[in-house]
């Protein structure tokens, strides 16, 4: 095989990987908005636990994404293509820590809260996955019209999360004993708000890709 | 022909052609490049970067059947239709190649040639200019103690930075290097690399390199060429990064070449 083609091979290999790894961070934030819900525990600490895979999965496509810049030495969109690999693989990695965080919290609200689970939590929850897919799509195409979409479902986020923040301060005055509890969803609202900002980022870096430039998109 | 000149241009060139006989080599070169940067030309071989480059000290006019046209404006002279004096332009602009070709004579006799042939004939005077020059290229403790040795005992490395001083103890303002690292192993490479980037602080540079981490590594501006034409002239900081034409980018990222 021609040693360029081997490099398109390997350049393509990675984006593969990088997209199994979108898919297991979406398969965390799932289950760990199940778990909060149906106060499952055990379904919590086995998130936490699948949670070393995804660090594994990161790992390995830093190692390849490096050994593929010692030895090929890229330039110009190729250097991007595998900078942004390195940006992205962070992005998700840490999305699929978010994921475990809410995965602690409903750990910490344990099976007897007695509790109403916010409903919009699961509203941030299909934003976040919308914006996972559309980020995909985006990144998988290199399309950015695509990934500018990205803003303005990430706005549609951070007022989703306001509103969840407010009424979620208004029950602790009506319900000042189970502070402990609703800060506990609080932290998860945050966690997920947290996870559509490294979406985001993985938007940036694919505007970084096509046009060779920084920005900003939230 | 009037040309637009920059203040900090060593040379400006504005539709320089060339021919080898019917063959058209340089096809309406038109860029600067500027006094005390490093400018790397690269392109595929047969692109014409070695043609140009012997262009600027008017070298190629020694192959029989060449024609040019166009200017190539240097010190408010266009080389290309004045009668230029060629002892003076190749005095201030010297000429490095592929692999060092120092003259069959002591490393001393080798340096002191062309201030000799300028009518530099004092023994003192010379001495001076000697090891100015070999401390400029870092050579002098290595050679100090054997100056009348053959300038052959010399490792490929060495030769290739004697050639350097020879070219810069005529004093002049420009060197141009043809793939001067081609020949060397990558400890030579290194040290050849450095001493450009220290001499451009009082030399302009003109680089044709084969090696395109070495043009990202040490030049300002690079010049891409291709079939006789200059394809981008940019900073080296943006041609290597996000390069204007489709053309650069498909060969500096290998697609071609």
């Amino acid at each position: 095989m021609a040693v360029r083609e081997q490099f398109h091979n390997d350049l393509q290999r990675i984006k593969q990987a990088i997209i199994k790894l979108a898919s297991a961070t979406e398969e965390a934030l799932c289950m760990s908005v199940d778990a909060l819900f149906n106060q499952d525990v055990i379904l919590a600490n086995r998130i936490i636990s699948q949670d070393k895979d995804i660090d594994k999965q990161e790992f390995s496509i830093n190692d390849r994404v490096i050994l593929l810049i010692a030895k090929q030495q890229p330039v110009a969109e190729d250097l991007r293509r595998l900078i942004i690999a390195l940006r992205i693989t962070n992005d998700l990695e840490r999305m699929g820590d978010n994921a475990k965080n809410i995965a602690k919290a409903a750990i910490h609200l344990g099976e007897d809260h007695r509790l109403t689970i916010h409903e919009k939590i699961k509203n941030m929850r299909d934003i976040a996955l919308e914006m996972l897919h559309t980020a995909m799509n985006a990144f998988e195409f290199e399309d950015i019209s695509i990934a500018g979409k990205l803003s303005e479902m990430d706005d549609k986020m951070d007022e989703t999360y306001e509103q969840v923040i407010k009424e979620m301060l208004e029950e602790t005055t009506t319900n000042p004993e189970k502070t402990q509890y609703i800060m506990q969803m609080a932290f998860s609202a945050r966690y997920m708000e947290r996870f559509a900002d490294h979406i985001t980022n993985i938007g940036e870096s694919i505007l970084f890709l096509v046009k060779g430039e920084s920005y900003k998109l939230n | 022909m009037t040309l637009v000149v920059q203040k900090k241009a060593a040379f400006a060139m504005e539709e320089l052609n060339l021919w080898y006989e019917r063959f058209h080599a340089l096809k309406d070169i038109s860029f600067q490049i500027n006094k005390n940067e490093v400018t790397a030309i690269i392109g595929p071989s047969g692109c014409g970067k070695s043609t140009f480059i012997k262009t600027l000290n008017l070298m190629a006019l020694r192959i029989p059947g060449v024609k040019m046209t166009g200017g190539i404006l240097f010190e408010n002279q266009n080389l290309v239709t004045d009668k230029t004096d060629l002892v003076h332009l190749r005095k201030k602009v010297g000429m490095i190649f592929q692999k060092g070709n120092p003259f069959p004579q002591s490393i001393y006799d080798n340096v002191a040639y062309g201030p000799r042939i300028h009518g530099i004939k004092k023994r003192c005077q010379l001495d001076e200019i000697v090891e100015e020059a070999l401390k400029r290229v870092a050579l002098w403790q290595e050679v100090k103690d054997r100056l009348k040795r053959n300038a052959f005992d010399l490792s490929g490395g060495q030769q290739q930075r004697l050639c350097i001083a020879r070219a810069i103890a005529t004093k002049p303002t420009c060197l141009l290097l043809d793939e001067p690292t081609s020949a060397l192993d990558p400890v030579s490479t290194k040290s050849i690399e450095e001493l450009v980037t220290e001499l451009k602080e009082n030399y302009t540079i003109v680089m044709v390199t084969h090696n395109m981490q070495q043009a990202a590594r040490i030049s300002d501006k690079t010049a891409f060429f291709l079939n006789g034409e200059v394809v981008e002239v940019n900073t080296t900081n943006k041609l290597f990064s996000n390069p204007e034409q489709k053309e650069t980018e498909d060969y500096i990222t290998g697609r071609f070449g």
